[in-house]
Order: C-alpha cells, then structure tokens, then sequence
C-alpha cells in the first residue's frame, strides 16, 4: 500500500503540473512543474509523507533505467546523424565541457564569497 | 510449433521491450559494479549499448521496440516530480545559497546555449542544425518543443540532449576531481545546467545532495533555455 500513496503523490503532482502548463501554454513541462509545486508542497507542510521518504530514494536510485529507451533513437535518426559526421561529436563534447565548467566555476567562486560574508 | 511465430513475438510484443529494457539495465548495473563503478561503465552508456546491440541483432525496429520501451520511459514523468524530495531535504542549503545558484543557473543557461551554437558555426554545420543545436544542455522534452518553435528539427535535438547528457554523465566526476571540485552542491548544480536528467542520475549514484541539486538546476535550466532560445534564435536568421 505505501507504493501506491507515493504514485498518488507523484503522478498527481505531475497531471497537476501537466494541467497548468497546458492551461496557460507555460514553457514547462508538466513533471518540471510538478517537481516545482511539489516541492513548494513540501515546504509549506514542513515533512516528506512516510510512503515518499521510503519509496523515493528507492525510486530514484535506479534512474538510468528510465533513460535507456530514449537512448535507442539513435537508431531510427543515426543516418539523419551520420549525415553531419564528427563535427557533431566535437560540438557535443566542448559544449557539454564547458557548461560543466564555466557554471561550476562560477558558482564555486560565488559560494566562496558568500561564506566569506557571512563569517564576517 | 511456430518458431517464426515466436521470433515476431520477440519482436513486436511490448512485453519483450520491457523485459529486454530491464535486462539491459540489469546487465549494465552488474558490468557498472564489476568495475567499481569506473566512468565509462555508467550504466546508461551501456545499458543504451546493449539494447542497440539486441535490436540490430533481432532486426527490430525503433518503433517495435517503443511499443513496449515507451512503458519504462513513461516513468520518467513522476520520477522527475520525485526530485522534489530529495531537494526538500536539502532546504536548509538550498536558502542559505539561493542567490549564488541563481546566477549561476541563468549563467550556465547562457553558456549552454552560447558554447553549442558558437562552435558548431565555428565548425561550419547548416543554420538548421544549429538551431537544433541550441537546446543541447535541457531536458528532451523542453528540447524538441523549443528547437521546433525556432526552426530546429525535433528529433535531432532530441539526439542532441541523449548523447550529450551521456558523455557529461561520463566525464563530470573525472573532470571535477581533476579540477578539485569535489563540492556536492556545486558537482551537481553544474551536471543539471550541462547534462540534464542523464547526468542527475549519474550523480545521484556519488550523493544525494548533488543528485538534488542537479534535478534542481535541470528544471530551472530548462526554463532559462526555453526562455532565451527564442530571443537569440533570430541572430542566426
């Protein structure tokens, strides 16, 4: 019983999510939105419900799982890939480098300077 | 006795996507610990590598498999409204440096947008390509409805966001250590800015505090990109 509480929680908050964005054409997707309403959920009632605090971090552990069919598109478009070669693989790599780094650096520096403020 | 009956069962049937999609990942989480989780062992790379060797073996189609592989990808909907938790978890963190996460988020959308068009202009590809290009760093979903309002063609930027999220889900932590930057919050605000939903899991596996924050960073990131992806579009015009 205390799985199907937390597929209560998270299918309703993602159909909530869903309805809104669709409602008012947001640039959201319904789960984002969910994630964000539920969150905001749980901020207001100060406590995770028994069923997600058990079931969620479960859940979550196995991710990747629910990535790997999307993976398998690469083979109905892999001659629409094929087509641009490894300069596609290049903009991928350095694009996906850089927004690694360039934020992580930032925000490093910033949460230095932050706590630096406030020890002060 | 039909054998051939059974083979266009195998590969057809929804059922055999689902089984084959949870070997896949099976397999993939055992070879990820017989290699004591090393990098290139992540479990969605091979997980993705197993199931494209199964389908090319058996000879079945995209769209066959989905039959089934669209039941475990469904599941992603409430698995991303599930990041709720864990972020709530880290309130406490999350007030304390919500001004410095913010910046760097709308930062971060920028240069994820900026870093995927400039050298793929650099490198000379076709202005559609480039437009698909843009929404590289978000989520799938955020990615194909954006790209198309801008002239991208959906399914390619689709194909973006996979093989990006799976080569960031592979280099962040090696990057990171090299670098010295071994801080949860920072690990995974900076994997959800560039790697979206395939990188959160990654770091989901190292801690739940960077797992938290990179669900975190996808979403508002994914807001900043559908945002500023329409307002830049028109200087590639």
């Amino acid at each position: 019983m205390i799985m199907i509480e937390t597929l209560l929680w998270l299918v309703g908050y993602q159909l909530a999510g869903e309805l809104i964005s669709r409602s008012f054409s947001l640039p959201l997707p319904g789960p984002v939105l969910g994630m964000l309403l539920l969150f905001c959920t749980l901020a207001a009632r100060k406590s995770v419900p028994d069923s997600m605090k058990q079931n969620v971090p479960r859940f979550l552990s196995h991710l990747s799982l629910l990535f790997i069919p999307a993976g398998a598109a690469v083979l109905a478009y892999r001659d629409l890939l094929a087509g641009f070669g490894w300069q596609l693989l290049v903009v991928l790599a350095a694009s996906t480098t850089l927004t690694l780094l360039l934020p992580g650096l930032l925000l490093k520096l910033l949460l230095a300077r932050h706590r630096h403020k406030e020890e002060a | 006795m039909n054998p051939m009956a059974a083979v266009e069962v195998m590969r057809t049937s929804p059922l055999s996507g689902v089984f084959v999609t949870l070997l896949a990942y099976k397999l993939a989480v055992l070879f990820n610990r017989r290699c004591h989780g090393h990098p290139l062992s992540n479990p969605v790379l091979i997980g993705v590598l197993l199931l494209l060797g199964w389908l090319l073996a058996t000879g079945t189609s995209y769209r066959d498999y989905m039959k089934g592989g669209v039941m475990v990808q469904m599941l992603l909907g409430p698995a991303t409204v599930a990041l709720a938790v864990p972020l709530y978890g880290n309130l406490s963190r999350l007030k304390r440096a919500a001004g410095p996460l913010a910046i760097t988020i709308l930062f971060g959308g920028l240069v994820g947008i900026v870093s995927a068009v400039g050298v793929g202009w650099l490198l000379q590809l076709p202005q559609q390509v480039l437009l698909s290009l843009t929404t590289r760093a978000v989520t799938t979903p955020i990615a194909m409805s954006v790209s198309q309002g801008v002239g991208g063609i959906p399914e390619l930027s689709a194909m973006f966001v996979i093989l990006s999220g799976i080569f960031g889900a592979v280099i962040v932590k090696p990057l990171f250590s090299l670098l010295g930057m071994g801080d949860d919050m920072v690990l995974g605000t900076a994997t959800g800015i560039s790697a979206h939903g395939i990188g959160t899991a990654r770091v989901f596996q190292l801690s739940e505090t960077a797992g938290a924050f990179a669900g975190l960073a996808m979403g508002l990131n994914g807001v900043v990109t559908a945002i500023l992806v329409p307002l830049l579009a028109p200087l590639l015009h």
